[in-house]
């Protein structure tokens, strides 16, 4: 397990070096850099030599190496820039707008595990029954369903026709919350739900569940004790496939809701094209994503008996 | 991302998958028939400025008028046009293209397949959806542009099915045989090994349709896709955020447009997937050696 550990550690750093050569490379091909924009800003027309002076200034003519070499270190210091449109710390704006997103992000999660766990249990235990077609025909009917579409069907009828909740969420709250979380949570569970089910039939069918039948183990304890265990791997193996589609999900959804988060200034920043702010949200963001799938593989192992014992790996 | 989801399906006869089939294909043949035909079969112009503004829907226009007074279902019909068009060149590319390269890679091995395996890594490092919005907003946006970010975060996919399929074919013995009878490369590739992977191929795209027209039109919602006045329903529902309170039907008319032709695709996907799952078939024995290939 250490040895395990310290290997994924390890295999970490070229994966972030590559994210933060991309992030940068990204930024160059957009063929702006600050000088230029600065420029730009202040409307002025300067000619070429006091570009160029500028530039040498503040490192720009240097070979796009050691250029990457220094935004490194600086990123290090946590220093990414500032922001073309408001003249703000890039790094520090984004820190500050994390807890929103981070919130949305759990809270949704939370409501997904405790909607499709629950129904695809039910949905495996009543097979075939009307239950079970209800409850699939619902999840097929959630999943073709794009995200932005649910957002506005539920800011329409449970903010403007009922009036339960904010139209627009003024300051970060739960009651806030709830609408944009359950966005991204009817589509996540729709998805969840269908393969909670399948694994719930398949570990039914096994042959423990049958001796534990036989032994007078009753059957919500069976249920309870070993399948769920099943399910919880599934709906893992599920979080770390879906944790893309709800980090870009998230910028959709906050720029509908107004949630002042870091997807709604991705979004804000790709319209005034503020390239700093792109950069360090498509770069944090990558970085995240490496993360949970380093803490989801670990955790399968925790989780898992068969994978931690180095078992047969399906 | 070691993990594998284990999907157990339920054994269906045949002949019922082959009804439904046919059924959702007729379902499918009608939504192209109406997307090649939009212009045709729209009662107005869709472009043309001429109605009262923001009227609701009534029997001249079935579904209301925008805030430019234009018919709404001629721009629906038209949007839908634009967003299932794009969205098969969007598949039939990351398709051919993921194809090509993993098959390449499983058949020639070596340099080529390790790098392109890293590529395919690295790709697949981003989380898909920011990616697409980086390269999107750094190509200035437009239905190409995410079109392209759309398929650069989604051939690796193809490529690894493709890549895992070539290599399972190669270790055959029909291949070994058909390599010691003389045969080249290319007819390899031609005979054996595209013939015989284009079906988890097929199925892995026909399931991707609905998906990446929810994706594209989530582009085209953020402002990075198709651009007004061309009509595209993720733009079409952005431009009418605003009058959601008051006037719904602009929001609501193209929702519904691309919910409907996702679940058609999606339940036609479905059926392809039933329809060529060996499981179903009643030959088990030369369903056991497909069920292998696939994993």
């Amino acid at each position: 397990m250490k040895h395990y550990v310290v290997r994924r550690l390890l295999q970490l750093i070229p994966i972030l070096l590559i994210i933060t050569f991309l992030s940068f490379g990204m930024m160059r091909l957009a063929g702006s850099d600050a000088v230029l924009q600065r420029m730009e800003n202040t409307g002025m027309v300067v000619s070429q030599e006091v570009i160029d002076a500028a530039r040498a200034e503040l490192g720009l003519d240097k070979p796009f190496l050691t250029q990457y070499c220094a935004w490194l270190g600086n990123l290090l210091r946590g220093d990414m820039g500032t922001s073309y449109i408001s003249g703000q710390e890039v790094f520090s704006t984004f820190i500050s707008k994390l807890p929103a997103t981070l919130l949305l992000t759990v809270v949704s999660i939370l409501l997904t595990i405790v909607v499709s766990i629950p129904l695809g249990v039910l949905a495996a235990v009543k097979q075939n029954r009307l239950t079970d077609y209800v409850i699939r025909v619902a999840s097929f009917l959630g999943n073709s369903m794009p995200n932005f579409f649910v957002a506005l069907l539920l800011m329409y009828f449970f903010a403007i026709r009922l009036d339960w909740f904010p139209v627009i969420s003024r300051e970060v709250s739960l009651q806030n919350v709830i609408l944009p979380a359950l966005t991204l949570a009817i589509a996540m569970s729709a998805k969840y739900l269908r393969q909670v089910r399948a694994t719930v039939l398949d570990e039914l069918s096994k042959d423990y569940v049958a001796g534990a039948k036989a032994r007078g183990v009753k059957f919500s304890v069976t249920l309870a004790k070993s399948v769920l265990r099943a399910c919880l791997v599934t709906v893992i193996t599920l979080l770390t496939l879906s944790i893309g589609s709800l980090l870009g999900g998230t910028a959709i959804v906050e720029s509908i809701f107004m949630w002042d988060g870091v997807g709604k200034m991705a979004v804000d920043a790709i319209n005034m094209r503020d390239y700093p702010m792109i950069q360090a949200y498509v770069m944090w963001m990558a970085i995240i994503y490496v993360c949970v799938n380093l803490i989801t593989d670990l955790s399968y192992r925790v989780l898992d008996p068969r994978i931690r014992l180095g078992g047969a790996k399906s | 991302m070691t993990g594998t989801v284990s999907v157990r399906r339920q054994k269906i006869p045949k002949n019922n998958i082959r009804r439904r089939l046919l059924f959702f294909l007729l379902l499918a043949g009608l939504l192209m028939l109406a997307v090649t035909f939009a212009e045709q079969i729209c009662p107005y112009d869709p472009n043309a400025q001429i109605f009262s503004t923001l009227e609701p829907p009534s029997a001249a226009h079935p579904a209301g008028t925008d805030r430019f007074g234009r018919d709404m279902l001629s721009r629906i019909l038209v949007g839908l046009q634009t967003s299932v068009l794009s969205t098969l060149t969007l598949v039939a590319i990351i398709t051919v293209v993921g194809t090509i390269i993993g098959v390449l890679c499983g058949h020639l091995g070596g340099m080529v397949d390790a790098f392109m395996m890293r590529v395919c890594d690295v790709c697949l490092a981003f989380p898909g959806l920011v990616f697409a919005m980086a390269i999107a907003a750094l190509l200035h946006g437009g239905l190409q542009n995410a079109v392209i970010a759309l398929a650069v975060i989604s051939w690796p996919k193809y490529a690894r099915i493709a890549r895992s399929q070539t290599l399972a074919l190669e270790s055959t013995d029909y291949v070994a045989a058909a390599r010691l009878a003389g045969d080249t490369s290319a007819q390899i590739i031609f005979r054996h090994i595209l013939p015989n992977s284009a079906g988890p191929i097929l199925v892995t795209a026909m399931l991707d349709i609905g998906t990446m027209m929810m994706e594209l039109a989530g582009l085209s919602f953020l402002g990075l896709g198709a651009m007004p006045p061309t009509a595209e329903l993720g733009n079409m529902m952005s431009g009418g955020r605003s009058m959601l309170q008051t006037y719904p039907w602009v929001i609501i008319g193209p929702g519904i447009a691309i919910f409907v032709a996702v679940v058609i695709f999606n339940l036609l996907g479905d059926t392809v997937r039933d329809y060529l799952d060996p499981r179903n078939s009643r030959r088990q024995s030369s369903a056991n050696g497909k069920k292998e290939q696939e994993k």
